[in-house]
């Protein structure tokens, strides 16, 4: 009997299991993919589902949103939202999202005026090692994901405005390629200890670097940790 | 009865004490009043809100300005605070006028400043100051070489006036440019007319939308390309209204943007926004970057985005192995009439902040009249496609030399830059710009909304119709409360009468129920001795 019991326990916790780790992609009627997202056209109506994983400072009534499903990444520009609504947009905060697809300098995004609404569930995404894409094509296709870099060495640190006070550009060499990756200011500038950390880097330090892929022009990851070794 | 009319008196003058407090509100800054002398015992310390163009060197040039300023009266602190966005600096001034934390000296724009002025004195008038034989521009007590009033450009300095009175003085100037890829144009067996129309922009960019059999553009061979991109869509709108003589507003802040020009102008942006041969910056980025890989043949900027601009650009956003070889012109903005051009005028300007201390106000003063001096001026503007604001600084020898030296290869003199500054120069009384109110920066932003909005329409396949155009009329109006047909409040003219908040119709019903009450107890009395005396 026991050994009944331990088997029907076993095999309970591993469906539970396999149903929570798919919860992240299963969506409601009428909303797509990750995948027919992916797909859709540009300027095209797009329906998402997805969570949220961090975003930038609300303002005058907008918000811009870093979210994930299992299956990838999203970019929600200048959402329409209250202030009161964006207190809610805590990371994990499952949202439905109806909006137009478009691209602003090489970035896929949920273009500026999208709505939203807030629904049950909660998911975050881990970072992804995506170090041996660096310079190559397929990088693109973790665009707007949390991915990590490592080994990464730091050549320039520069701020927007030649002080603190707004962003900041930080290029990493790897493999002899130089990339620029950007703290945005409107994401995580408030944290000063972060903010401070990243404005004190020096040419040569090496670094394990996280962020989500955000893409300007080329990849320009939004760094979000950086791990000096 | 007596004992009754006391508390009754009493009462009244109570009631009628609040109700006059309740009328004035929280109390304002008393109206600066310039101080006989300047106490340079006395140590101030000013902050002053700058606004940047992502650029480095101009905040070198900030600083540099700051440090000779202090050098010249070491009792004057100035710290600096940098944006590189106007609409922020506009949010934080909101929001510190109801702390009276505002910034002593500000970079910003008259509409902004027809906001700030709904406070009381808060915005410093500066007619005085002007004026003023000691600390007035180039005053006898004025330790640098400072521009006198007439040494000013009269239109950037008209600008700055805001109903009668200045509130504000101009820093640098620009224009909107049409930076062209004349080496495309040409090879399409087009020839540059040198002022060019709306017609012939809106031809010569259908004609890029040919494609070889590959799918790639004839024009350049790639896969990607909008031959017309414009930069500030709020400015196109504006422009060609104003070019057509059509309503936008009236000085009073009556909104007249709603009209029948207004339609036609969207009709014929869907048309081009249809077939992909124009876009904007909202929608599409920089108009620069896809000049610069060649996948734009007309971008429209300011030209103070002027180094940005062509193959051989001070700056480049894209990586430099997609930047394509070819000649770039600079070209004023196309045109309705070629022989009465008209292009608007902007660029930062600067105000000061009214402050208890008039001291204070009077260092921030000094500060802002240092900021017109030769040296700025001629520096700031050198960075960017800016005109200096001042005869004094475009007259000079070392700015004429300045121009005089446009090379491509040169990065301090780009040719570009130099050009564009040149259009400003040359075109000075073909500026213009838009009447100034409260909420003039609203219906501004609406102007370009109609214009982002067919565009966006049309991308996505929707009908722009006639209905289309009476519903987006609607709800931009709407969104951006243009509804009101007079939205003015600080020029001095009437605005509509709002309804009485409760507390004062209740005060006002309290006052005249006294009155009556007062009024019956007279008769009362009136009539009670008459009886008596009978």
């Amino acid at each position: 009997m026991k050994k009944v019991l331990a088997l029907v326990c076993a095999l309970s916790l591993v469906f539970s299991l396999a149903a929570c780790g798919g919860s992240a992609d299963k969506k409601s009627a009428g909303v797509m993919t990750y995948a027919e997202y992916d797909a859709a056209a540009l300027d095209s109506e797009v329906v998402v589902e997805a969570y949220v994983q961090a975003h930038q400072s609300w303002w005058d009534n907008k918000i811009t949103v870093y979210a994930a499903d299992k299956d990838g990444g999203y970019f929600f520009y200048n959402m329409n939202c209250s202030e009161a609504d964006a207190a809610k947009l805590t990371p994990g905060t499952k949202i439905k999202v109806t909006g137009y697809k478009s691209e602003w300098a090489g970035e896929v995004e949920v273009a500026e005026g999208a709505t939203f609404e807030i629904e049950d569930g909660n998911y975050i995404a881990p970072a992804k090692d995506v170090t041996a894409s660096l310079g190559k094509d397929e990088l693109k296709n973790y665009q707007n994901q949390l991915v990590s870099f490592k080994d990464m060495t730091v050549s320039a640190v520069s701020y927007k405005n030649g002080e603190p006070g707004d962003d900041i550009y930080v290029n990493f060499t790897k493999d002899g390629q130089e990339y620029a990756f950007c703290l945005e200011y409107y994401l995580n500038g408030s944290d000063a200890d972060f903010y401070n950390l990243v404005g004190s880097l020096t040419e040569g330090q090496v670094c394990d670097v996280e962020g989500y892929l955000y893409w300007y022009e080329g990849p320009n990851p939004h760094i979000t940790k950086v791990t000096v070794k | 009865m007596r004992k009754i009319a006391k508390i009754t008196l009493l009462f009244v003058l109570i009631t009628t004490t609040l109700s006059m407090c309740a009328c004035h509100g929280r109390k304002g800054l008393d109206a600066f009043v310039i101080p006989e002398q300047f106490d340079e015992t006395k140590h101030y310390d000013i902050s002053f809100w700058a606004k940047n163009d992502t650029n480095l060197t101009q905040v070198d040039i900030y600083k540099k300005a700051i440090s000779d300023f202090e050098a010249l009266y070491p009792n004057i602190t100035v710290n600096m605070r940098l944006y590189t966005d106007y609409g922020r600096i506009y949010n934080d001034v909101i929001t510190n006028i109801s702390t009276n934390t505002t910034p002593n000296v500000c970079i910003t724009y008259p509409d902004h400043i027809a906001t700030y002025m709904t406070g009381a004195n808060t915005v410093v008038e500066l007619d005085d100051l002007f004026v003023d034989t000691r600390f007035g521009l180039n005053g006898s007590e004025i330790k640098y070489d400072a521009p006198s009033f007439d040494e000013i450009v009269p239109q950037f300095i008209d600008e700055c006036k805001i109903g009668e009175h200045y509130y504000a003085v101009p820093f640098m100037r620009s224009t909107e440019a049409l930076y062209v890829n004349k080496t495309y144009v040409e090879a399409m067996g087009y020839e540059i007319p040198d002022i060019m129309t709306w017609d012939f922009v809106w031809e010569v960019s259908e004609a890029a939308m040919a494609k070889n059999a590959d799918g790639t553009f004839k024009v350049n061979g790639q896969n990607v390309m909008i031959p017309f991109i414009y930069k500030s869509t709020d400015n196109m709108m504006i422009s060609m209204l104003k070019q057509l003589d059509a309503g936008y507003s009236d000085p009073d802040g009556n909104i007249e943007i709603f009209n029948d020009t207004t339609k036609d102008i969207l009709f014929e942006v869907s048309k081009h926004a249809g077939t992909g041969s124009f876009s904007t910056f909202k929608i599409s980025s920089y108009p620069g970057n896809f000049l610069n890989a060649g996948q734009c043949i007309f971008a429209i900027d300011s030209t103070a985005g002027a180094t940005w601009m062509g193959t051989h650009a001070n700056h480049h956003d894209i990586s430099l192995d997609k930047v394509v070889e070819f000649e770039t012109e600079v070209y004023p903005i196309p045109q309705f009439d070629v022989n009465d051009p008209k292009m608007i005028s902007q660029g930062p300007s600067m105000c000061i902040f009214n402050k208890e201390d008039p001291g204070e106000v009077l260092a921030s003063w000094l500060f802002m009249q240092f900021m017109l001096t030769n040296d700025v001026q001629m520096s700031y503007s050198e960075t960017e496609g800016y005109v200096p604001v001042t005869l004094k600084a475009q007259n000079c020898d070392e700015y004429k030399e300045y121009l005089s030296l446009a090379s491509p290869d040169d990065p301090d003199h780009y040719d570009i830059k130099i050009k564009a500054a040149e259009l400003l120069l040359n075109n000075t009384d073909k500026t213009f710009v838009t009447p100034v109110f409260n909420g003039s920066a609203s219906l501004r932003d609406a102007a370009g909304q109609l214009i982002e909005s067919v565009t966006k329409s049309m991308r996505r396949k929707e009908t722009v119709d006639a209905a289309y155009m009476d519903k987006l009329f609607k709800d931009t109006a709407a969104l951006y409360h243009l509804n009101q047909k007079s939205m003015a409040g600080n020029n001095g003219q009437k605005q509509e009468l709002s309804r009485l908040p409760g507390a004062s119709i209740a005060l006002i019903v309290t006052l005249i129920t006294v009155w009556i009450l007062l009024g019956a107890y007279y008769l009362y009395g009136f009539i009670s001795s008459r009886k008596k005396k009978k």
